[in-house]
């Protein structure tokens, strides 16, 4: 069975040769088949091989398969191989499983598009080079992925390419990450001059051998690591792209934007774990990195006007708890947060996809509003998804594993009350953007005509993802309600358990739990009074100077664009135009011109005067002989 | 007698094509692309023989040579020999060739003929220049490039065609004079010192130089291979020549030409004056390091798409050159592969920017937009090598560019940091040029066909060779190993007691 590993990458990046190549000659109705067909293979695939891993585990709970030698130099070998493990196979579930219902909801959503066929090649590419990113074996592989989904979100960002507005999005996506992979480079060469080698598992042993806790090179090189996770996922302070790579499509919001690619930087530090652990003040800053960007993007979202960019504000919000959890070496915790993300948050993206498509491309929750009624199964996927996002408690997977962040966050030796309290704080906040966004969306009158009413092929994925972010929480239960780990003990192969001391914390943990569940509750309630029963106090908070000076700078996102075009971009438009003409060229044409002079003043004393040259040479033959005799 | 053949073919070639071009072009293009294939047929053969290879691998002098006097008395002789380096530049020269006469095929209508005489000679010189090994006869080789190259930019140029021509010429001839000069010093310093004259390349390496005169040696070399390269700051006749050459005389400038100056120095200026190159490390990696940036911010500011992908090549070059003299193994394979992508890619986008100005008339990309819409193939052909230039992983630029930074790391980590802020400048001009000719709203309504059965050939034959060389590096590295390591025993053999990857490691590795 572990043999058809290779199958999984392999199926969807045959899927998108087929598309690429043959796309245009195809029948328009095959290329969804295509497309989501060879991403439900690769997803049965995985699933046998998860089957097969729970049942009959490889030896050492890894299992590893080289396909060839990629690159094999005097002093550097690289093998083409895939490494799966408890951590790389909840990642290709969730890619796969998760990226099978989004292709099938794109079967509708995308079907009026000319470039039909386009679409789902880009979108199986994307699923190949995602599951390269978790499937590969060294960090070379690892970075084949990671440039892989930058390449195929910059693709699908600016999928809609007549509008140069998306465009801009695309390029501002993927320069921002690129910067940040360039840190990652940077550290890949540091780590392979250090360890000799970049095949991750040797990497991390011989690191845990060879550094000591805390050495400068540890934190050097888990500081270039977190420099491209955070850019590949949407952290502080490269978080800018994100929220304008709404531009694409919905189910690219949905898919990348959301459920996978987004998450690779809280896979990548999960990863290499062990780096982090060597360098506590790299870990430490982590969980800084998480708490900031959860509490400052949370409230950007409270002030958002489209319905995607709240869902995109939210994504880094929640981006940020998986963090923390990275940064408090609750690495499990986010995981799990991450696999009830990805069922949640594609949900809701899709869900108002679904909702944009009804009202025409309408974008603006202003302009929605009393949708409860005519669009009763978007309706209640999106509830059930927002009261994921919110953490509702018992009945909604974003409880369980936000929880568990919150806890760990402030029980393990690496956490604090802080940073418990910015997750705290963020809860709070998420209840009322996740609920000012259903009310504004659902509640109310009804303010634009719907069109059209999904078709079953949109809703089916809505209901399973609903079902999914209802009782996916399920597979990890805290000891305060019922004692089951499940998730964490699987992912304790792969990923050391949270540093939580056992013992005289019990009553903590349920008093923690209660005083999330009552800022969760307040938080919807606030978003209830002030946008449902009585929306003019939201407009009087507003209407006071200072009310409206925050919503703008929430609406700019804090006004990060701002602050990197006038620091980054325009200095450097202005280089660069300054320089277009190429300073250097001066020297030479210089150089040029000098001997261009010489030859004009020389071609002066030609003047064909017997009179001149006479004297001239006159004058010549003294010199020549005042030279000889004083010399 | 093979590798004679191997030059003799375009240089006959080329000849036949100018007798016939007048009557018949057709034919002119046919007996070159013949010329070309089977040029590439024999070299294939070569590189698929085992035991050769094998042979070499085991510690051979050379994979293939011939060696006759020529001129005796002056210890010059006819000295062509092949080792697994020259072997993958021939095939790229071949290759490339064949790419170079096929882009022609509806570009060039006037003199044909004359046209593809001189590409035919061009490519013999570059051939030449590969495979020589005595100086007299590489400096034949390197005159014999470029006279012809000066044509192909002077007749069948563009607007500014006799500027970029003259200076072309100025600075390729100056600095070779300088070469010419450094070969003379050689010569002479060795026949005085061991009493034999001659130019062979086998015979003077080791030789014993004092420092002074190894440094000054060394630069007359350097500055010739520096211009052609180019390495920053003598990089300026570039953009001109490549602006306004045809799009063959781009393709082979980018993808060959500028290739022998990196083939140089891996050859000449590290294994005949090591102690002098490792001195002037610091400086080579510091231009190298400018290079990449310069060029790639200058690449960006470019409104004239070729002068874009000029610049461009400015900073990939760069690369060579910082892994040239990073000296390591894992450097020198990443520069000898980023030497066969660039070649290939670059080509390519140039070849691109000859179909758009065939079609439209204008290399001016504000005059551009919204392409994708009537040309999609072109589009996405266009995406593809923009993706090849700014080093995408799966693609053999990335490899290229991963291991030239991955070895000079260890050579000099601060200058590699540096250098890898080029992987985001390229990023910056490469998607530009999609953005801003193939996205967007139609701007210019000039009729633009897309890439029909020929271009399409043409491009995908570079598809897939990089994506080939992006997921199977391994047989162009076990091509080059055995000569690389060649290389850099000579070089530590005439270093006498200091190793030079040792001192190397010495200078950043911390």
């Amino acid at each position: 069975m572990y043999e058809l590993l290779w199958l999984v990458p392999a199926l969807p990046c045959a899927g998108f040769l087929i598309l690429a190549l043959f796309g245009d000659r195809l029948p328009r109705r095959a290329a969804p088949f295509i497309g989501a067909g060879s991403v439900g293979f690769s997803a049965l695939v995985s699933f046998l091989i998860a089957y097969r891993f729970f049942t009959a585990p490889p030896e050492g709970e890894h299992f590893s398969q080289v396909l060839w030698t990629w690159m094999n130099v005097e002093g550097f070998t690289c093998q083409f191989s895939l490494y799966l493990d408890a951590l790389s196979l909840v990642m290709c579930l969730v890619v796969t499983g998760v990226g099978f219902l989004i292709h099938v909801y794109s079967a509708e959503y995308m079907i009026d598009d000319e470039s039909y066929a386009k679409f789902f090649a880009y979108m199986n590419l994307f699923v190949a080079a995602m599951l390269m990113l978790v499937l590969g074996e060294n960090m070379v592989l690892l970075y084949l992925g990671w440039e892989g989904v930058g390449l195929c979100s910059f693709l699908l960002i600016g999928f809609w390419y007549k509008n140069p507005a998306n465009g801009r999005a695309a390029m501002k996506a993927f320069l921002t990450t690129r910067i940040g992979d360039t840190f990652m480079a940077i550290g890949l060469f540091l780590l392979f001059v250090q360890l000799g080698t970049l095949d991750i598992q040797e990497m991390m042993q011989r690191a845990s051998q060879q550094w000591a806790v805390g050495s400068g090179v540890a934190v050097a090189a888990a500081l270039l690591i977190l420099g491209g996770a955070v850019g590949k996922s949407g952290q502080l302070p490269l978080q800018v792209w994100l929220p304008d790579a709404m531009a694409g499509p919905t189910p690219v919001s949905a898919l990348i934007h959301a459920a996978t690619m987004v998450t690779a930087g809280v896979y990548l530090i999960a990863r290499t774990h062990v780096i982090f652990e060597l360098a506590p003040s790299a870990q430490f800053l982590v969980a800084v990195v998480g708490a900031a960007t959860l509490l400052l993007a949370g409230f950007a979202a409270l002030a958002q006007r489209d319905i995607k960019r709240v869902l995109a504000y939210s994504t880094i919000s929640q981006i940020g708890y998986m963090f923390l959890a990275m940064g408090v070496g609750a690495y499990a915790a986010g995981i799990f947060h991450l696999v009830t993300h990805a069922f949640f948050k594609a949900l809701l993206f899709m869900a108002s996809g679904a909702v944009i498509v009804a009202l025409h491309h309408e974008q603006d929750m202003f302009k929605m509003g009393g949708l409860r009624k005519k669009l009763p199964v978007v309706f209640w996927t999106f509830l059930i998804g927002s009261m994921s996002l919110a953490s509702l408690p018992i009945i909604s997977s974003g409880f369980y594993s936000k929880d568990l962040i919150l806890w760990s966050a402030f029980a393990s030796e690496k956490g604090s009350k802080a940073l418990w309290f910015a997750g705290f704080a963020g809860a709070f906040v998420t209840g009322i953007y996740t609920f000012r966004m259903v009310i504004m969306t659902f509640f109310g009158e009804e303010k634009t005509h719907v069109h059209v009413k999904p078709g079953w092929v949109m809703c089916l994925p809505l209901v399973i993802l609903a079902i999914c972010s209802t009782f996916g929480g399920l597979m990890e239960i805290p000891s305060s309600i019922y004692h089951f780990p499940l998730f964490t003990h699987f992912m304790e192969s792969a990923l050391p358990a949270a540093p939580i001391p056992h013992e005289g914390l019990e009553h903590a943990e349920l008093m923690l739990q209660v005083i999330a569940v009552i800022a969760v509750l307040c938080g919807l309630s606030i978003a209830v009074v002030a946008f449902g029963v009585k929306p003019q106090i939201a407009r009087a908070v507003v209407a006071t100077p200072f009310g409206a000076k925050m919503r703008d700078l929430l609406f700019a996102g804090w006004g990060f664009d701002w602050l990197y075009d006038k620091i980054l971009i325009q200095p450097f438009l202005r280089t660069a135009r300054f320089n277009k003409d190429d300073f250097v060229d001066l020297i030479w044409n210089g150089i040029a011109a000098l001997s261009r002079g010489v030859h004009s003043l020389l071609s002066e004393t030609e003047t064909g005067h017997v009179r001149w040259y006479a004297a001239t040479l006159s004058v010549g033959a003294l010199l020549a002989l005042a030279i000889v005799v004083l010399l | 007698m093979m590798l004679i053949c191997i030059v003799l073919i375009p240089l006959l070639a080329g000849v036949i094509a100018w007798a016939i071009g007048r009557q018949n072009p057709g034919a002119a293009r046919w007996v070159c692309l013949l010329a070309c294939a089977i040029d590439l047929v024999i070299l294939l053969t070569l590189w698929n023989n085992q035991a050769a290879m094998a042979a070499f691998a085991a510690g051979g002098p050379w994979l293939m040579q011939v060696n006759v006097p020529w001129v005796p008395a002056l210890g010059i002789s006819f000295h062509l020999a092949l080792d697994g380096l020259s072997l993958l530049m021939l095939i790229l020269s071949a290759f490339l060739g064949i790419v170079s006469v096929g882009c022609s095929w509806t570009e060039i209508k006037e003199r044909v003929g004359f046209f593809h005489f001189n590409l035919m000679w061009v490519l013999a010189g570059i051939m030449g220049v590969f495979l020589a090994m005595d100086l007299f006869l590489f400096y034949c080789f390197w005159e014999l490039m470029l006279v012809p190259m000066y044509f192909l930019i002077v007749i069948w140029g563009h607007e500014n065609r006799i500027y970029a021509a003259v200076k072309f010429f100025i600075f390729t001839q100056f600095s070779g004079l300088l070469m010419l000069l450094a070969i003379l010093a050689l010569y002479f310093l060795h026949g005085h010192a061991t009493g034999t004259y001659t130019f062979d390349y086998d015979l003077l390496l080791g030789t014993k130089l004092g420092s002074g005169a190894a440094k000054w040696i060394m630069l007359g070399f350097f500055a010739a291979f520096a211009v052609k390269l180019p390495a920053f700051p003598v990089h300026n006749w570039l953009p001109d020549a490549h602006t306004e050459a045809p799009t063959a005389g781009s393709v082979i400038l980018a993808g060959l030409l500028l290739k022998t100056g990196a083939y140089g120095l891996m050859r000449f200026v590290v294994p005949l004056f090591p102690q002098a190159a490792i001195d002037f490390t610091p400086v080579a990696m510091t231009l190298a390091v400018i290079g990449i940036i310069y060029g790639a911010v200058l690449s960006f500011a470019q409104t004239d798409l070729k002068r874009l992908v000029a610049y461009s090549s400015v900073s990939h070059m760069g690369f060579v050159l910082l892994g040239v003299f990073a000296w390591n193994r894992i450097a020198l394979q990443g520069a000898v592969m980023q030497m066969i992508c660039h070649g290939l890619g670059t080509g390519a986008l140039f070849m691109m920017v000859g179909a758009i100005q065939e079609r439209i008339h204008t290399r001016n990309i504000e005059k551009m937009g919204g392409f994708w819409e009537v040309a999609p193939r072109m589009g996405a052909i266009a995406m593809f090598f923009a993706m090849a230039s700014l080093g995408l992983p799966g693609i053999g630029n990335f490899i290229a560019e991963f291991l030239v930074l991955l070895g000079s790391y260890q050579a000099n980590a601060t200058m590699t940091s540096i250098a890898s802020l080029g992987l985001v400048l390229g990023s910056i001009y490469s998607l530009w040029i999609v953005q801003r000719v193939f996205h967007g709203a139609r701007e210019n309504q000039a009729k633009l066909p897309d890439f029909a059965r020929r271009e399409i050939a043409l491009f995908a034959s570079l598809i897939i060779a990089l994506v080939g060389l992006g997921f199977f590096p391994q047989p162009i590295f076990k091509t080059a190993d055995p000569a690389l390591s060649k290389l850099q025993q000579l070089a530590v053999a005439g270093q006498g007691a200091v190793q030079v990857s040792e001192a190397k490691h010495s200078g950043g590795n911390s």
